[in-house]
């Protein structure tokens, strides 16, 4: 097949607080490592693409001024969560339509401190009139009055959603899934934070919106991560070692969400993440029970519990049954975050994209030291951003090794 | 307001309709394909229809998800319940009042109906109202 993708080189910076670093030096030490990884140069490389939200843009060419201007093509991507997920496929993208046969992505952000993500608007003006303004003639803030914007309560929605429909999530079970993913970062030492909590500590923690507490919202911290892609034409003619450390990407799937008659006044996370992951079992050729470990979009614990059914990983309607099986857990059946997910290695936005897919070739390379999955041969990483947005890449180890 | 005659009140947003004593929501409903939306669109959403007409909203509902908002951007009163409540068919944002914010008195499943409150007035006498659900039994 001559259309095979690969990832050649792939890097994450330590995530967490870089108060001397801004976010080209930290995408700039990512590019740099994923370079090295891959045993290749910015010579080498026929297109990039770059990701960062909060940023002033122009991201791509900064990071080239640090580590290399060849003049080839620049593609500042912003994408929601799903940012960096866009950013590799867009350089794979370049790939399959033949105008390079290597490509560089990254995903960087700054998000230490900035706290909560979503909600305000505009105060109500000096004058002291009520001005009806914007889209729904509102004539004050309507975040708070009609609803939240902020994103611990529009995913705590999602998360109470599956449990008006199917029964069985409570406050207990979604502090439970924290549970496991911050028990699972002790093991990363990458990871923003990697400590351990019992439940109680999680349930008793600060209530940020109902039933996330604190330890159950994503970490904002600061990091990037990068990803060196090949043709599988080009990779023949690179070293043994380059093609025995290659890793696959089976599938490439980026989906925004199509109408659902509620998805004007809560966003829809479940559709477009069901079809994303339909067309990436299409696309690779496996299916769920194929996958050895998944690194799925857990910016809060009551979004992890509905992923589980919206990527297929159980039956429709069997996400509580899966998680109280302990199947998501690094030594169950089918590990989920094992590198700690969002909520303790950190969501430095764009960075997750290429992130989860960094932890995903670690396993498949069987590099991962301590929190190794043994055998791991088939895993897949999924993103979503709201608005929406969602990316599913399916990852093999290479047949070579 | 032109009028001066009357104390005037304007609704916190434009789907808000404040009739005398029979306040409800309106929605702008596809006329090919029934989708409705509460801001403008050039075309319909879902079947790309561009012919749309003002429908009134049931005024009372079920409550299908909920969230108790604890920590919330400067200016926000916390805690405050956030829903979706299922209007007939039609999925409406919107806050509960007139319930303890706590998980022991909001569930997923209970009937709501819709509330109208004030938010003040203007310095030229313009009283604003809002809305949200409050428990219907």
């Amino acid at each position: 097949m001559s259309d095979d993708i690969w990832i050649l080189g792939i890097n994450m910076t330590k995530f967490g607080k870089h108060i001397d670093r801004d976010v080209v030096d930290l995408a700039s030490e990512a590019v740099m490592a994923a370079l090295a990884d891959g045993g290749v140069t910015m010579a080498d490389m026929g297109v990039f693409a770059a990701g960062n939200l909060m940023g002033s843009g122009g991201i791509g060419q900064q990071i080239q001024k640090q580590v290399g201007q060849t003049g080839i093509p620049v593609y500042n991507v912003s994408n929601a969560c799903a940012t960096g997920a866009t950013a590799l496929r867009t350089a794979i993208m370049s790939i399959k339509a033949g105008e390079s046969d290597m490509g560089l992505a990254v995903g960087v952000e700054k998000l230490a401190g900035v706290g909560l993500l979503g909600g305000g608007g505009r105060a109500k003006k000096d004058g002291n009139e009520w001005e009806p303004q914007g889209r729904f003639g509102a004539v004050t803030s309507t975040d708070g009055r009609i609803g939240t914007d902020t994103m611990p309560g529009v995913f705590a929605q999602v998360g109470m959603e599956y449990g008006h429909k199917y029964g069985g999530a409570d406050f207990e079970l979604f502090a439970k899934i924290s549970e496991k993913n911050h028990a699972h970062s002790t093991l990363n030492p990458l990871a923003a934070y990697s400590k351990r909590f019992t439940l109680e500590e999680i349930m008793g923690d600060m209530m940020i919106a109902y039933p996330n507490t604190r330890p159950m919202c994503s970490a904002n911290c600061d990091g990037a991560a990068a990803a060196v892609v090949v043709s599988g034409e080009k990779l023949r003619t690179l070293s043994l070692e380059q093609q025995r450390r290659a890793v696959k990407v089976s599938a490439s799937v980026l989906t925004s969400d199509p109408w659902q008659e509620a998805c004007q006044v809560l966003p829809d996370v479940n559709t477009l993440t069901k079809n994303a992951a339909k067309t990436a079992y299409e696309q690779a050729g496996v299916g769920p029970e194929d996958l050895d470990l998944v690194e799925l979009h857990d910016c809060f614990a009551t979004a992890e519990l509905v992923h589980y059914d919206n990527l297929g990983l159980c039956e429709e309607g069997g996400a509580v049954d899966f998680f109280n099986s302990g199947a998501p857990w690094r030594d169950g059946v089918l590990p989920v975050n094992v590198s700690g997910g969002l909520q303790s290695k950190g969501h430095p936005i764009s960075a997750t994209g290429i992130a989860n897919i960094w932890e995903i070739c670690h396993h498949l390379r069987g590099e991962a030291g301590d929190r190794q999955i043994e055998g791991a041969k088939v895993g897949l990483a999924h993103v979503i951003g709201l608005g929406s947005a969602c990316g599913v890449h399916i990852l093999e180890k290479s047949a070579t090794s | 307001m032109a009028d001066t005659a009357t104390a005037s009140r304007v609704p916190l947003v434009h789907y808000l309709v404040l009739d005398d004593g029979d306040p409800h929501l309106v929605a702008s409903e596809c006329t090919n394909c029934g989708a409705r939306f509460f801001d403008r669109r050039n075309a319909c959403a879902s079947c790309f229809g561009t012919d749309f007409r003002q429908v009134q909203i049931a005024t009372e509902g079920e409550l299908r998800t909920f969230t108790i908002v604890a920590f919330a951007a400067p200016g926000v009163e916390v805690p405050f319940v956030s829903g979706v409540i299922d209007c007939d068919g039609t999925s409406v944002r919107g806050n509960l009042r007139n319930v303890e914010p706590d998980a022991d008195h909001v569930h997923t499943g209970m009937k709501v109906r819709l509330t109208t409150y004030s938010l003040g007035t203007d310095d030229h006498g313009t009283e604003a109202i809002g809305f949200a659900f409050e428990p219907a039994s």
